[in-house]
């Protein structure tokens, strides 16, 4: 007897080779998601009990990274108390780093928090750039090229800590601005950036980050009741090479503490990975389904027409 | 015969009775021994040097507060007691002498490795100051600012956009 394919088992076997394909892309992710960053990356420890808020490392950076002058000279403490937009400071094309004072009711003095690019282990700027104007590099940073970069601004929202900036001064050569580890005239010749160099208190420590998490480790573990038991970017978003210690739970200063402990790009992974599965098969697939659903009338069409001659 | 015997005698009770008067925990430095002042300015260069006061803040704090294990003296810290409560006095005594001026620097960076180190989170000399100084200022009311202690120099003034470099007034940053 002859075996004849049928229409619902042709069907089937189509799901079920998509499924399948399904599940590999899905392994392929599984794979990807235990990148913990280069083994050899560097970082920078930030001691919030160590600053002072001197704006040294603002002063170094706007010299390092050749930034306009600023409005109030960096040694004018005012600045602490200014509020934009129901804001403290935060970056701009002008700062690719700031320091920000928080008064916190049951401590006598002042903390002061540096921000700056956290330099993402798996950054969520680089995963959401179309055009991979974004490099990991295998040192640490998180560099960026303007040459490709088509002023989208998509890294400006993906980033969970608002580093990006964009320099609305030059729109149509479109720039981001943010710190890039002084990735090009120091990192990348084992130099400490311009920021840690500048730091009179050795509030900014720069290392290996694994060598980090251990000085970390130690200074909680060896100085009890002085920092609160946590390291801010150890697990963070899967992990950032820029890490904090603080005195107080890390919200009292300003930190966002609900950023996922994975990667951003998890949350979208699953979903980007079918996208050249749907782009690549399904059009085959359906195609065929539509050949094979119409061919039996194109026969009796054929006979017809052969009976009519 | 007699007299021999006498001698020897003298010579033991002088040699054990030095023994005796040797401390348990080895010799320590005193404050006398001390410089009188001391001039910190080797990372001298956005700021001027300064020049340290060193017999009027023997009177603030003990050796050990500032010079840890280094000169002596009996150790405060728990941590340092681990291993460094009868260390006695070191051969060297100077900031300089254990806080490196290329604290992030590739090789130093790269020795920290090393599986037995403990001191792997030592500051640098630039930070042993602060950290030290700035600290003690705070609980005893000290100076703290950084032209408390310190002049600016003229790349001082550049680098932080001060003084005869302050940005024209009325200037507003871009958005």
């Amino acid at each position: 007897m002859k075996k004849t394919v049928s229409r619902r088992n042709l069907l089937k076997g189509g799901l079920a080779g998509t499924a399948a394909i399904a599940v590999m892309k899905n392994n392929e992710t599984q794979a990807a998601q235990t990148f913990e960053g280069y083994p050899e990356g560097m970082g920078v420890l930030v001691d919030l009990t160590r600053c002072v808020g001197c704006r040294s490392c603002e002063a170094a950076c706007n010299k390092e990274q050749g930034l306009p002058e600023p409005a109030k000279p960096f040694d004018d403490y005012s600045v602490f108390d200014e509020i934009k937009h129901g804001q403290k400071r935060r970056t701009d094309e002008t700062a690719y780093t700031i320091v920000n004072k928080y008064d916190i009711p049951e401590l006598d003095h002042p903390l002061f928090r540096k921000v700056q690019c956290n330099h993402c282990q798996e950054p969520a700027c680089l995963t959401s750039c179309f055009v991979n104007a974004y490099t990991k590099t295998p040192e640490g940073a998180v560099i960026y090229n303007s040459k490709v970069c088509v002023g989208c601004r998509t890294c400006m929202i993906a980033c969970p800590f608002y580093i990006p900036t964009f320099k609305y001064s030059s729109a149509f050569n479109p720039r981001i601005m943010k710190c890039i580890f002084c990735y090009d005239t120091r990192l990348k010749d084992g130099k400490p950036p311009a920021c840690v160099e500048a730091c009179p208190q050795e509030a900014l420590t720069f290392g290996r980050r694994n060598d980090l998490i251990n000085m970390g480790r130690q200074r909680i573990r060896e100085t009890p009741g002085k920092y609160v038991e946590h390291i801010y970017g150890e697990t963070e978003v899967g992990g950032t090479a820029w890490m904090y210690l603080s005195s107080v739970s890390f919200d009292k200063v300003g930190f966002d503490t609900h950023v996922p402990k994975e990667p951003i790009l998890n949350s979208v992974k699953e979903f980007l990975a079918i996208v050249p599965m749907v782009l690549t098969i399904w059009p085959g697939l359906f195609a065929g389904f539509h050949l094979l659903a119409t061919r039996k009338e194109k026969i009796k069409e054929q006979e017809e027409k052969e009976e009519q001659v | 015969m007699r007299t021999r015997k006498r001698i020897i005698q003298t010579a033991f009770a002088l040699a054990f009775g030095g023994i005796l008067i040797i401390p348990t925990h080895g010799w320590s430095m005193d404050a006398e021994d001390a410089p009188e002042s001391v001039t910190i300015d080797s990372l001298a260069n956005l700021y001027t040097g300064v020049e340290f006061n060193h017999a009027m803040h023997v009177e603030y704090a003990s050796c050990q507060e500032c010079h840890h294990h280094t000169t002596g003296g009996a150790v405060v810290n728990p941590n340092c007691a681990r291993c460094h409560r009868n260390s006695g006095e070191a051969d060297e005594v100077t900031c300089t002498g254990c806080h490196a001026t290329n604290r992030f620097s590739e090789t130093y960076i790269r020795a920290l490795e090393a599986p037995e180190l403990y001191h792997i989170d030592k500051p640098g000399l630039k930070g042993a100051y602060h950290l030290n100084c700035v600290s003690c200022h705070e609980t005893t009311s000290g100076p703290t600012g950084c032209l408390d202690c310190h002049t600016m120099t003229e790349s001082g003034e550049k680098m932080f956009n001060t003084g005869s470099h302050s940005p024209a007034k009325g200037q507003q940053s871009g958005h």
